[in-house]
Parts: structure tokens; C-alpha cells; sequence
């Protein structure tokens, strides 16, 4: 299949239908595994045929058509599962509890971390296991066994294919909104060379928040988290500069900044925290972003009300890397010196987190302590893999 | 469906229970008595093993089996118990595991 631009819009519509699908499948079938091999079927089938016939005007129906005759077709062979195909046809599109099933089966805790991403972007997503091993740069046979491996635990030890009880609930959101969030990093933080690919997971990861606020409008850290990642969307075209190179926020032009995405999103936040009055980390991290997306120049950013947020957020998920944080917004209302107090703190807990390192040469610099400055980026540029943080570091060691 | 919940003792938690009070070591076994109680409509079946230095292991290999004192694996982490629970699924028997109120370990595998 050769690349042209519809592919992107093939790839959207697909994420949209095959997750709908995969739902409905495995509420009709009760058999995760099943359900999910009867979508990748019709999600090849439509990646091969789209192209060449156009996008039918119903995906969704199509979709499941191509699914339901695979799925007949695989049943009739098997003798003992008569109920099951009376059950497929009656087709039937997925309801709202299903997706939402559907996703928290994915990110079921029994489940490893990488498995919960893998089948999460296979199932709910809708991506092959190549486009999975090329977004996380691992062979494509590890995440087709870590799909495999899932889809068996979920069988053979029963993990229930439901929304959770109310008591375990806020623990099972907060699961599924920790692997979006991962999902969004990896795409967002991937260094420039990698950005190419790395732009799908930013992508999904939004596709997946948006679909969780949706389904879920009585969370407000799910429209927090939406929020969060599109704040850092509206300023993507100002983090690089034409040659590729990171741009640090106090040097970012703000013009590039897609102003109407920011207010969307700041508007979306508000309502979020208005109507629920239950503040979370997400929401308390996007208010942050919003902040700084708000301001016309770096000088005139809301320090302080920056700082009582941080205070915030520490107060309810305490981190050391928050604490840096934080440093950085004390800086800017207190001075250098009372932000570098709190880096010498947590010197300890940090001691092989590059940006610490960075941070604290930047503050010695702003004091004129140049060579202990100049030590400390040095340290901070040992301690860092991603390319692109590297050059930053290298420039600055070069202009001292 | 059935799943059996392993206890897991560590030397951390042995060491812990031996320097209690008695009074403080009545409370534990109360603990784990009223959890017996409390699950006793879910678990089929439980028995609590004798200590590991009463362990010997069978290895029927290639021609004669190999047996040595001691368990399969030499570690600072021993199943001491367990129950076997009939429940709906695994979310349910990890409820039950959740409230576990002795050891700190406990591995849950179905039963096929």
C-alpha cells in the first residue's frame, strides 16, 4: 500500500469505527480475544480496500459487516457456538457502557504497564502491532506477544469485561487516564529525530481523553487530562525552531501559538473544575499549562498564582519532580536564591534527573556563579538520552 | 470459577511477628481468623503449610529423581498457605485478597 495524505484520514476514521466495533463485538460474544481478532481482520480489510473504493459512507456499518460475515464464518466452522452466532445476527451498534468496558478491560490492573498500552492501542485505537512497535521503537514481535500474552490473562485468569464498581472506580480511572498520559509523553517527549512517528501516539493520546471525557462527562480529571494535552498541542508549533532544534519556553515566539485551541481548552477546563469542585491532579497540572498559554510574554506570566498551584498539586500527588517545578515558579517570585535553596534539597532524591541539573545551572548563572553553572550543565548533559535536549545543552555550554 | 490465593511470607514480616507483644500477636491471628469468617462463603478450601526448613523437594529427572532438603527455590520470600475461593471473577478475588490482613504478599493464580 503506497502512502498518500488519505491515509491520515483513513487512519482517523479507523481509530473512530474500530474501537465502536471491538466494543460491540465482545459484548455480543462475550470473548475478548475473538472479538478482537474479527476487528483487525476488518480493519486490514479496510486499510486494503479504502484506498482503491473510496470510504464508504457508513464506516461504521461496513466495518461491522466485514466483521460479521468473518465472524459467521469462523463460527459455522466450530459446531458448540450456536448461541453465539444466533447472537451475531442481531447486530447491533455499541452502546456508550460498552466503549467504556472495552477500555477499562484494557487497562485492567492485573495487566502489566506495557500491556495495558499495547492492547489499549490494538483494541480501543485500532492500530496494527507494527504501527505499535514503530511508535515505541521495539520489534514488532514483542508487542504482538505482549497483545497475545493480555488477551490470554484476560481469559484464562477472567478479568472481568465491565466498568468497575463505585468504590473502586476513582482507582480505575485513575489507571486508565495514567496510560493516556503515558501514551501523550512518549509522543510529546520524543526527541526530534523520532517526531515523525512520534506525532501518532500525541495524537491517539488525545483521540483517547476525548473519547474518555465523552463517555465519562461526571469526571473532571478526564476533561482535566483532554485539556492538559491539548494546552500542549496549541503550542507545538513554537517548541522547535526550522532546524528542528527544542526551544525553551522564555525563547518560544508566542505568535506561533494557536490561540483559539488555547481559550477551547481553558474554557474546557473551567467548566470541568466549575461544575465538580474536585480538583485533581490532571486539572491542577492543565490550570498550570493554561497559565503560561495565557500570557503574552514570558515577563508578564502569573507567577505566583503558578506557585499556589504547584502548592496544590504537591499537596495532592507529592513528587520530587514536581518540587523542581515548583522551584522554577518560586524563582520567578521569590529570586534565585530561594529556588535554589529547594534544588539543594532535592539534590538527593534527583541526583540522576538531568533537568535538575540544568535547572540549577541556570540559577547559578542568573547569580554569576558561571563555572559552578558551567559544571552543572555539564552534569546535566551526561545524565541525558534524548538528542534533543543534548543540542540545548551543548548551545549553552558553547555561548559561556 | 476457582483461584487459589498463595500467602507469601517474607523474612521482614516473620521477624515483625516475632518481636510482638502477645497481646499484639493475638490481635493478628484474630485478624486472619475474621477474615476466614468473613470470606468463609467463597473459600472452598485452605490449610496453612509448616515451615519452610520442613521442606523437601523431588526432582524425578533423568534416571534416579533427585531429592534434596529444603525448598525449590532457596529465597527470603516463602508460601506459607493458602485458600482456594470460588468467586465470579478475578476482580472479585482480588477484593478478597485486598483485605488480607497478615503476611504481605499474596499471588493469585485460577485454577484450571
Amino acid at each position: 500500500m503506497k502512502a498518500d495524505p488519505s491515509q491520515d484520514v483513513l487512519a482517523r476514521v479507523v481509530r473512530e469505527h474500530a474501537g465502536r466495533l471491538a466494543a460491540s463485538l465482545v459484548s455480543l460474544l462475550g470473548d475478548f480475544s475473538a472479538a478482537e481478532d474479527l476487528v483487525q481482520d476488518a480493519v486490514e480489510t479496510a486499510l486494503r480496500r479504502w484506498p482503491v473504493e473510496g470510504v464508504p459512507e457508513r464506516p461504521d456499518a461496513w466495518l461491522f459487516t466485514v466483521a460479521r460475515r468473518r465472524g459467521l464464518d469462523v463460527l459455522r466452522r466450530e459446531s458448540n457456538h450456536r448461541a453465539k452466532l444466533a447472537r451475531l445476527r442481531r447486530p447491533a451498534p455499541a452502546a456508550r457502557d460498552d466503549r467504556l468496558r472495552l477500555i477499562f478491560t484494557c487497562c485492567h490492573p492485573a495487566l502489566s504497564r506495557a500491556a495495558q498500552i499495547a492492547l489499549t492501542l490494538r483494541v480501543v485505537c485500532g492500530l496494527s502491532a507494527a504501527q505499535i512497535a514503530a511508535a515505541f521503537l521495539v520489534p514488532e514481535s514483542t508487542v504482538a506477544q505482549r497483545i497475545t500474552r493480555a488477551k490470554r490473562k484476560i481469559g484464562e485468569a477472567a478479568i472481568p469485561y465491565r466498568i468497575p464498581a463505585e468504590q473502586e472506580l476513582p482507582q480505575r480511572v485513575n489507571e486508565v487516564l495514567a496510560v493516556i498520559y503515558l501514551l501523550f509523553n512518549e509522543g510529546y517527549l520524543s526527541s526530534t529525530a523520532e517526531r515523525a512517528q512520534a506525532r501518532d501516539l500525541v495524537d491517539d493520546a488525545e483521540w483517547l481523553a476525548a473519547l474518555l471525557a465523552n463517555l465519562m462527562p461526571k469526571e473532571p480529571e478526564a476533561a482535566g487530562l483532554l485539556a492538559l494535552i491539548r494546552l500542549h498541542r496549541a503550542r507545538g508549533a513554537a517548541r522547535f525552531d526550522p532546524d528542528g532544534r527544542l526551544v525553551l519556553l522564555a525563547d518560544q515566539d508566542r505568535s506561533l501559538w494557536d490561540r483559539q485551541a488555547i481559550e477551547d481548552a481553558t474554557a474546557l477546563l473551567t467548566r470541568a473544575a466549575r461544575a465538580h469542585r474536585r480538583a485533581g491532579p490532571y486539572q491542577l497540572q492543565a490550570a498550570i499549562v493554561a497559565c503560561h498559554a495565557e500570557a503574552e510574554s514570558f515577563a508578564g506570566t502569573d507567577w505566583a498564582q503558578i506557585l499556589v498551584l504547584y502548592d496544590m498539586l504537591l499537596h495532592l500527588a507529592p513528587s520530587p519532580v514536581t518540587r523542581l517545578h515548583r522551584a522554577v515558579a518560586l524563582r520567578h517570585v521569590q529570586g534565585p536564591e530561594a529556588a535554589l535553596a529547594e534544588l539543594e534539597e532535592l539534590g538527593q532524591a534527583l541526583e540522576r534527573y538531568p533537568l535538575l541539573h540544568a535547572t540549577r545551572a541556570e540559577l547559578l548563572r542568573s547569580l554569576g556563579r558561571r563555572e559552578e553553572a558551567r559544571r552543572a550543565d555539564e552534569r546535566a548533559l551526561k545524565l541525558t538520552a534524548n538528542p534533543a535536549q543534548h543540542a540545548l545543552l551543548e548551545r549553552r555550554l558553547a555561548w559561556d | 470459577m476457582k483461584y487459589v490465593l498463595m500467602f507469601v511470607e517474607t523474612e521482614e514480616f516473620a521477624q515483625k511477628l516475632e518481636a510482638m507483644g502477645e497481646l499484639e500477636q493475638q490481635a493478628a491471628y484474630a485478624a486472619v481468623g475474621q477474615w476466614f469468617a468473613d470470606h468463609a462463603d467463597k473459600i472452598t478450601h485452605h490449610t496453612h503449610l509448616a515451615p519452610v526448613h520442613t521442606a523437601t523437594t523431588v526432582r524425578p529427572g533423568q534416571g534416579e529423581p533427585v531429592v534434596t532438603d529444603g525448598p525449590f527455590v532457596e529465597g527470603k520470600e516463602v508460601v506459607s498457605g493458602f485458600a482456594e475461593v470460588e468467586v465470579a471473577d478475578l476482580d472479585e478475588a482480588l477484593r478478597i485478597a485486598r483485605s488480607w490482613p497478615a503476611c504481605p504478599v499474596v499471588e493469585i493464580r485460577p485454577v484450571s
